[in-house]
């Protein structure tokens, strides 16, 4: 063989690539013809809306729009010392156009948000520019209201000069930009996000532990079972799965309500007092009750199809060679079934976190999620932008918990059946 | 020193799964220590439920087990300190072949130092010193097995099972593998219990054999015997290839019998299950032990039409019909002049009355 690369030709004389390549187009165009509508649909439904939420959450172009020739002007300015003349000039210009546009009441609203006091000072300019003269725009603004000469709500006005703002995200961490532009917290008692955000990771890994303990034992019994019991089982584990969701939502709280059934039988069997029947709806209870039940074939399911493919004579080859049934189970049987256990978990934990209406039904007041202050901020205050940035803060705590669980276990070992 | 005679004891056990079926009916069955005893039958004749009753995993509905003279019903598995090597090989996938075999030692609290060496031996027993740090996912089939025997072994039990251990393996590696166990048997002189399907496995490897059928022990013996001298039809026509004639006896004398077949030609046979005149009986014959064109004056001497001939390589096979049986099987060598071997021709095939067992009939 000579020491250059020789190109294999077909009995055509064709190139063996060109040939390969020719031969394997079809199945190609082929293949992607049939994975393009899924392709499609996820884009148009998935990436493009989240996208979209993404470029809402940070949108802050209001103020950027009504002040054109002021942020031009600012950009010459250090924002030390009171601004130019022509930052005034400017600034007197948009005032004016904004308010032929009568949007000047937007403009005050908006940039009282950012320094309590501008709306006031606003109106009066409002009033008084009629009689402005030409020129000397900044004496004349300066000569209306002390607070025009504090250079803080001329830095107020350059700090909304981007386009976007990261104010949405620190809402949803119960934090915003101060005065001086510093990220601060807000009260105590008004941190009423942080507390959500917590309590709905508290109720996921609840849930999830929760759904392992019960899942765990019904997966092993359902994997080693005789096919005709455990099918009879598998049916019991799949019944509710067919359910909707709302349905059985609805019959935990029949179930659970304080004149509910297992009140009574609380009661019927003198657990508890008649008259001192527990709540066990309207709170974490409830939450943790029906979403248990919910999301246990999500458990169930994954880890059922481990335990099927470990051979019960692992077991018994642990008992022969001396372990008790307890190290044979926790050295041999456990392991094998952690990619069943980190599918499951991930599974539930994943759902558990963005979940919404059982929540919304059974939980009350402590039992709500960070998922119905979304829906409350798009159905009842409107704010989208707020409820993107939230959004995607789930989205985003989701993504981490992924990330880790890739480096915990590894996502090729995940099994889903 | 002799041997324990009874160091696993099978006494009067019974076994049913559902109350209905007995699976083992009243099996006795003694094992001497150091022994090497297959059990061997086809499937659903009770040889696995057996073995598992040994290793715990199973409770004998009646009657019981002794393990060097005590009775071990009652232990649980782990406690037994029995070996075993199951179908599947059932290596730990999760652990290197270091971990699988050091797992029953570790379970039993063995210092560091002493797991090491008893691996590192049980390893080089098995000829796969060095593949310490291998997970048994990237083994052969044959590994995986070597591995699966190091690890019933390495904690020095007093028997080892073997549930048919080389069933998934191709003809070629289970053949050297029947040897290599077979060597490690006779070189440590364990008891092994050794649960088989297949007689070309049991003959090549045991001392003793267990014939099951239908929940009995139809005959305990060593492989020759087993093959030379079956007791009854069935383990006759299990062990190797078999010719056999339905008949009824018509005379017993001198120990010698004669049946009268089907086709109304009179055998003299040897009277192995037949006792009195007017019995019904199977006539068992060995291929190997009929003679095409017998010049010495033999007993029995028929003459049989050849249906079909099938070249084996070292042997041919001739399918005749000989008195009445369609099926009658002659193993020709290929060294010896072939004569007149072809479809049609008829040949003279004759046998001794000895290698002739009359048998108990279906």
């Amino acid at each position: 063989m000579s020491s250059e690369t020789q190109k294999i030709l077909t009995t055509d004389g064709i190139p063996l690539e060109v040939s390969l390549k020719k031969a394997e187009k079809k199945n190609k165009i082929k293949a992607f013809l049939l994975v393009a509508p899924l392709l499609l649909f996820i884009i148009i439904t998935y990436i493009f809306p989240i996208g979209e939420m993404f470029t809402r959450s940070i949108d802050d172009r209001m103020v950027t729009n009504m002040l054109p020739k002021t942020f031009k002007a600012m950009e010459t300015w250090d924002g030390k010392e009171l601004p130019p003349e022509e930052v005034f000039a400017a600034f007197l210009s948009d005032y004016r156009a904004l308010a032929e546009k009568k949007e000047h009441g937007k403009l005050g609203q908006r940039l009282n948000k950012e320094k309590n006091g501008f709306n006031t000072i606003l109106k009066k300019l409002w009033r008084k520019m009629e009689k402005f003269e030409d020129g000397n725009a900044k004496e004349q603004i300066m000569a209306i209201h002390k607070r025009f000469r504090d250079v803080k709500y001329w830095q107020a006005i350059k700090r909304t000069a981007p386009p976007y703002t990261m104010g949405k995200y620190l809402k949803g961490m119960d934090m915003f930009f101060d005065e001086d532009g510093k990220v601060v917290q807000v009260e105590e008692d008004r941190r009423i996000h942080r507390i959500l955000w917590l309590r709905t990771l508290e109720i996921a890994v609840v849930v999830t532990i929760l759904c392992f303990l019960m899942g765990y034992p019904i997966a092993h019994l359902l994997a080693t079972l005789p096919m005709k019991y455990s099918n009879l089982l598998m049916i019991c584990v799949l019944l509710p799965f067919w359910t909707s969701l709302l349905v059985r939502t609805a019959s935990w709280m029949i179930l659970l309500q304080q004149q509910g059934i297992v009140n009574d039988f609380f009661v019927m069997i003198g657990l508890v007092a008649d008259d001192n029947r527990p709540e066990m709806m309207y709170n974490k209870t409830g939450t943790y009750i029906a979403m248990t039940q919910i999301l246990l074939p999500f458990m169930v399911l994954p880890l059922y199809s481990v335990m099927k493919t470990i051979s019960p004579s692992l077991m018994r080859a642990g008992k022969s060679l001396g372990g008790t049934p307890f190290v044979a189970f926790w050295k041999v049987y456990f392991p094998l079934t952690i990619p069943g256990i980190g599918a499951g978990c991930l599974l539930v934990f994943i759902l558990a976190i963005g979940y919404y209406i059982t929540p919304a039904l059974v939980g009350g007041a402590s039992g709500t999620l960070i998922s119905n202050q979304i829906a409350y901020h798009m159905k009842e205050t409107l704010d989208w932008s707020f409820a993107s940035a939230m959004g995607l803060m789930l989205l985003t705590g989701v993504l981490v918990v992924y990330w880790i669980y890739n480096k915990l276990v590894g996502i090729d070992n995940i099994k889903l059946g | 020193m002799s041997n324990n005679k009874e160091f696993v004891k099978f006494a009067k056990v019974d076994k049913s799964y559902d109350g209905k079926v007995l699976v083992v009916k009243d099996l006795n069955l003694d094992i001497e220590e150091g022994e090497f005893v297959t059990m061997l039958g086809p499937s659903g004749s009770g040889k696995t439920t057996c073995l598992m009753m040994l290793a715990g995993f199973e409770t004998p509905t009646n009657g019981e087990i002794y393990l060097d003279g005590n009775p071990i019903s009652n232990i649980p598995p782990h406690k037994r300190g029995i070996g075993m090597v199951f179908q599947n090989y059932a290596l730990f996938p999760h652990m290197t072949v270091y971990e699988n075999l050091a797992f029953p030692l570790r379970v039993r609290k063995t210092p560091k130092d002493e797991t090491d060496k008893k691996v590192d031996k049980a390893l080089s027993m098995v000829s796969l010193a060095g593949y310490e740090s291998r997970m048994p996912g990237q083994l052969s089939g044959g590994q995986q097995q070597r591995v699966a025997v190091a690890r019933a072994l390495v904690f020095d039990p007093s028997v080892v099972l073997m549930d048919e251990p080389l069933g998934a393996l191709d003809k070629n590696l289970r053949e050297s593998m029947q040897y290599e166990i077979k060597h490690i048997h006779e070189s440590i002189g364990v008891t092994v219990v050794y649960v088989t399907h297949d007689q070309g496995e049991a003959l090549t490897m045991s001392n003793r054999i267990a014939v099951f059928n239908d929940g009995k022990v139809q005959q305990l013996s060593s492989p020759d015997k087993l093959y030379e001298e079956p007791v009854n039809s069935f383990v006759a026509e299990f062990i190797g290839e078999n010719n056999t004639f339905n008949g009824q006896v018509t005379d017993v004398s001198n120990g010698k019998c004669k049946v009268k077949l089907e086709s109304g030609t009179e055998i003299i046979s040897n009277p192995i299950r037949v006792n009195s005149k007017g019995e019904k009986t199977i006539v068992s014959l060995r291929p190997e032990r009929a003679i095409i064109n017998p010049e010495n004056k033999m007993e029995n001497k028929h003459k049989g039409k050849i249906e079909e001939v099938i070249y084996h390589g070292d042997h041919t096979r001739v399918r005749l019909n000989l008195l009445g049986n369609k099926e009658f099987i002659l193993k020709v060598p290929n060294s010896s002049a072939r004569m007149d071997i072809k479809v049609g021709n008829e040949i003279s095939v004759g046998w001794d009355s000895k290698d002739a067992r009359a048998l108990d009939p279906k």
